[in-house]
């Protein structure tokens, strides 16, 4: 197949085959309260859909950001026209106190340190564009969000070196672990430029510590490489502790202004804080004024539509809002991970204790037959199609252990969610009873396991569905 | 700068310092006929602002598709959630007829083989990506639009190596440029993936006729290249004789469904046709079934607001409005270019004879000094700070002949444009371009001392660049 380029002939789009069979039983059989209501329940989507109602309300009183119009004169034309890549200067300003607010106002944003993107996809590909050559390494804690082998790796030909976290210390990076890593690199021959971390992290739901903070930042110190921090779940932050930022960790060790600050990057977008992953937006924040403007010139590829700016300069430089806004949506998740945990509890299932994100990191270790992957993909069928909830196992996010799930809670309403736990705690019952398995079970599960490709397939003819959300 | 990547650090991003020298001044010195009527005239910008009432008044009449609503429901929540890179089903449907209306609805479009994409610029990438390697090579003909450089080259590795087009025959294709082209690419030890076309072409404002397509085709076919034919502009033909898509030749050639109908890709963009290049609307149309998966995963990169997707479909779907805009939209680009080129040949100056787009070709190598690009760029710089009008060098369109120059007319009001050609009438008319007052030479020498024609390195300050194609 030489007519096409290796992109598109290799399977560096990254789809797991065996992570696509839950999805597609989702899309053959969905759950609807009424029309369906033994069909499978989507846990595998990290969607914010909790606070719609109050972007709703708001855009009832305010219909002219929506309709093209300024102070009830239409601005059509110069939102039809505008495709400056600086971005429009109101959105940016608008994003960077939102992302001030977010972090309690300790630090500040600089509106022309904002690159845009349509998406933090985009914001991710183009920063690995920008610091990392073909061949060249970023360090990346495991278990981390599957798309970004795709996202970091695939047309940018960098790659991935994971720096190996375990639930002994609750999965926190620690710095031996960040040495092996970076010897894991050298040996494999790989020119390291950088750390990428998700703070609040997804899959576990954690934010950073900052000792961990302090640890990249001396760590990316010390190599002299970059950190890029992807915060897109910075407003998802509902526990007692504040979010921490590395910006907030720059300022603390007086670091602003240091060749260090320039080589701190920060991802930021309105999908998961806001609920708005169709609305494509998404954030690069950098001290470094080169990578600013390549970025801004490389966002060409990737720009926010300017209907989507000016709805969005406007719901968000409404402080009332956003302040209301930010509050209430951590309200609203912090009850509903509460639920989440309760409801596990009761089948007897514990997880890491969170604090932020749209997902909780589901230990089910005691249910595997055994302490493997093969195992916990058996485990993942028979959740996905007896128990039929759709749930993210944890080697599809690189994780080093078997038996941990990424469970989802804010894409559902209350009752779907009681409903799925009802399911758990009945199938773990179940299984519990003696932890025997009937013959035909048994048969089944050996036909189910026949079915799956635990290897990276190329099956890009028909696997073209993916769960794009992260 | 071993901390920050190649392609951050270089310059194959493609902002040419003196064409970048034109819109610095026009930035800082903007035409507006009341505020600062002797300001430059914007004239390097291939907008289409001669139809957006048609667009308000339909807006006006269709509140729903802004507000986010469907008969009269909210569908806010299903937009706000809708990331699936599949794109709108009803947009791409609309999109699909669209484009046959383009042609006539003598071809038509499979909504299934298409991929949306935030405007024809990452449409173009993406197909970079899926269809050539690092060091492979694409065939343009020449002049071709500056963005290319930087769209199909840049992140991507893809080189470039031109199709030599002259005014000897009207700037088109031949069998011999093309072959001269492909034996270049194999001097450079280049492997060709491909041809790029722009049909109808940008910067010439011409239409492909039938037999440069019939030679495209054969010349891929028998090479086993990819065709790309970019046709954003297709809804801008106002005369005959008229837009024929390379999708209509492989019909009429009764090669669907051979392996030649697999390798041409189509790319379409909303930017020139409706005048919406802020909405970042792009497709790629393709008959691979490979590449349409591979270029689908692809456009994760830069998918397409589901707000703007829903307020298109809703536009796009109604035929009343898409087959009256069309028709009235190439009536008032037919009538805007007749003024454009009248009011040129008043100044006794001519351009290429032209049916589409939104700019003209201009000859104006009768006023060069020497046949030198040296002495286009002496008189694009006259013309920038002396006439104040922002026109674009046919050198940075990669033209091989000094002297030609776009001219853009559909991105201003008539009276602007008046005034544009006055000015110029007044140039040609004025002072004799042999003999010049000292206080002009000295003018002249200070600029060329300014002028940097080579790629430079620029990047921390030269951030402003002439998006539009």
């Amino acid at each position: 197949m030489k007519q096409l380029s290796t992109k598109v002939t290799s399977n560096g789009h990254g789809q797991d085959s065996s992570y696509f069979l839950g999805w597609e039983e989702y899309e053959k059989n969905p759950y609807d309260e009424i029309k369906n209501p033994n069909g499978m329940i989507q846990m595998g989507l990290a969607e914010n859909q909790l606070c719609f109602d109050l972007i709703e309300s708001w855009l009832a009183k305010n219909p002219d950001a929506a309709s093209l119009k300024r102070n009830g004169q239409s601005i059509f034309r110069e939102l039809a026209l505008f495709q400056d890549y600086h971005g429009m200067p109101e959105f940016k300003k608008a994003m960077a106190e939102f992302m001030e607010e977010i972090r309690g106002n300790r630090v500040t944003f600089d509106p022309k340190k904002i690159v845009l993107a349509a998406g933090s996809t985009s914001a991710n590909e183009t920063l690995m564009f920008c610091l990392a050559e073909p061949g060249d390494a970023f360090l990346l804690p495991t278990p981390y969000y599957p798309g970004f082998d795709r996202d970091l790796k695939w047309r940018t030909g960098a790659e991935i070196v994971p720096i190996h976290c375990s639930s002994s210390n609750g999965f926190q990076i620690t710095e031996s672990a960040l040495q092996q890593a970076y010897q894991q690199a050298q040996k494999l021959d790989l020119k390291v430029k950088g750390v990428l971390v998700t703070n609040p992290s997804n899959p576990l739901g954690t934010a950073l510590t900052r000792r961990e903070l302090n640890l990249l930042v001396d760590f990316i110190s010390s190599k002299n490489i970059h950190l890029i921090s992807d915060e897109i779940y910075s407003g998802t932050m509902f526990g007692f502790e504040q979010f921490i930022s590395v910006m907030d960790v720059l300022k603390d060790k007086k670091l602003e202004n240091t060749e260090v600050s320039k080589r701190v990057h920060v991802v930021y977008s309105l999908s998961k804080d806001l609920g708005l992953p169709g609305f494509r937006v998404g954030a690069i924040y950098s001290n470094d004024e080169m990578i600013v403007s390549a970025a801004t010139k490389m966002s060409s590829f990737g720009l926010v539509s300017s209907q989507t700016q000016y709805l969005l300069s406007a719901l968000l430089s409404d402080k009332k809002f956003t302040s209301t806004y930010l509050e209430e949506n951590q309200k609203r998740l912090k009850s509903r991970q509460k639920r989440l945990v309760s409801g596990l509890e009761s089948a007897g299932i514990t997880s890491l204790r969170s604090n932020a994100g749209l997902f909780c990191w589901v230990d089910m270790r005691h249910l595997l037959d055994t302490n493997t992957f093969e195992a916990e993909l058996d485990l993942w069928k028979k959740i996905v199609y007896n128990v039929k909830l759709n749930i993210s196992p944890g080697s599809s996010c690189h994780c080093t252990e078997p038996g941990w799930f990424r469970v989802c809670f804010a894409n559902m309403s209350e009752d779907t969610l009681d409903l799925a736990l009802k399911r758990l705690k009945n199938f773990v019952e179940s299984t519990d009873c003696g932890r025997m398995i009937s013959r035909s079970s048994h048969e089944r599960l050996k036909s189910l396991r026949k079915k799956t490709v635990s290897n990276w397939v190329f099956r890009v003819s028909w696997t073209d569905r993916v769960p794009d959300e992260r | 700068m071993g901390l920050l990547s190649k392609k951050a650090t270089c310059n194959s991003h493609g902002q040419d310092s003196s064409y970048f020298l034109g819109w610095e001044e026009y930035e800082k010195n903007p035409y507006d006929e009341i505020k600062n009527p002797d300001g430059i005239i914007q004239m390097g910008l291939a907008e289409n602002q001669l139809s957006f009432d048609l667009i308000e008044s339909w807006l006006a009449k269709n509140p729903d598709a802004a507000n986010f609503q469907r008969e009269g429901q909210s569908i806010f929540r299903e937009l706000a959630l809708f990331q699936d890179y599949h794109g709108l089903p009803s947009f791409k449907n609309a999109m699909a007829d669209f484009m046959s209306e383009n042609r006539g609805n003598r071809v038509s479009f499979d909504p299934n083989k298409l991929v949306l994409t935030a405007g024809a610029t990452p449409a173009n990438e993406t197909l970079m990506f899926c269809l050539a390697n690092p060091g492979d090579a694409f065939l343009l003909p020449t002049p071709y639009y500056p963005g290319f450089d930087r769209d199909l080259k840049w992140r991507t590795g893809v080189e470039i190596v031109p199709i030599q087009c002259t005014s000897a025959n009207g700037f088109r294709i031949t069998k011999s440029a093309l072959e001269e082209a492909y034996e270049q690419a194999q001097k450079l030890n280049l492997k060709v993936k491909g041809v790029l076309i722009t049909n109808p072409s940008n910067p010439l404002g011409t239409t492909m006729t039938r037999i440069e397509l019939n030679h495209l085709l054969d010349f891929i076919s028998r090479k086993n290249l990819h065709l790309i034919s970019d046709e954003i502009y297709s809804g801008t033909v106002f005369n005959s004789p008229g837009f024929i898509s390379v999708m209509e030749v492989l019909k009429e050639k009764k090669l669907e469904n051979t392996d030649v109908f697999k390798r041409v890709h189509i790319v379409y963009s909303l930017s020139k046709d409706l005048g919406l290049p802020g909405f970042r609307v792009g497709v790629i149309y393709s008959n691979d079934d490979i590449v349409v998966a591979a270029a689908t995963k692809m456009s994760s990169f830069g998918l397409i607001s589901s707000q703007t997707q829903y307020l298109l479909s809703a536009l796009l779907s109604d035929k009343n409005f898409t087959s009256n805009y069309l028709k009235e939209n190439q009536i008032r680009l037919k009538n805007r270019h007749k003024k454009l080129v009248s009011g040129l040949e008043t100044a006794g100056i001519e351009c290429l004879k032209s049916n589409g787009g939104l700019f003209c070709w201009v000859d104006m190598r009768h006023l060069l000094t020497s046949n030198t690009f040296e002495a286009e760029i002496e008189l694009w710089k006259k013309i920038v700070y002396e006439v104040k009008l922002n026109i674009s060098p046919g050198s940075s369109c990669h033209c091989n002949e000094p002297g030609w120059f776009r001219v853009c007319f559909a991105n201003m009001s008539e009276e602007t444009l008046k005034v544009a050609l006055n000015r110029l009438k007044m140039f040609v008319d004025g002072p004799s371009s042999t003999t010049r007052s000292q206080s002009e030479h000295q003018r002249l020498k200070s600029l060329r001392k300014m002028k940097i024609s080579n790629w430079v390195f620029r990047l921390s300050f030269h951030d402003r660049e002439p998006e539009e194609r």
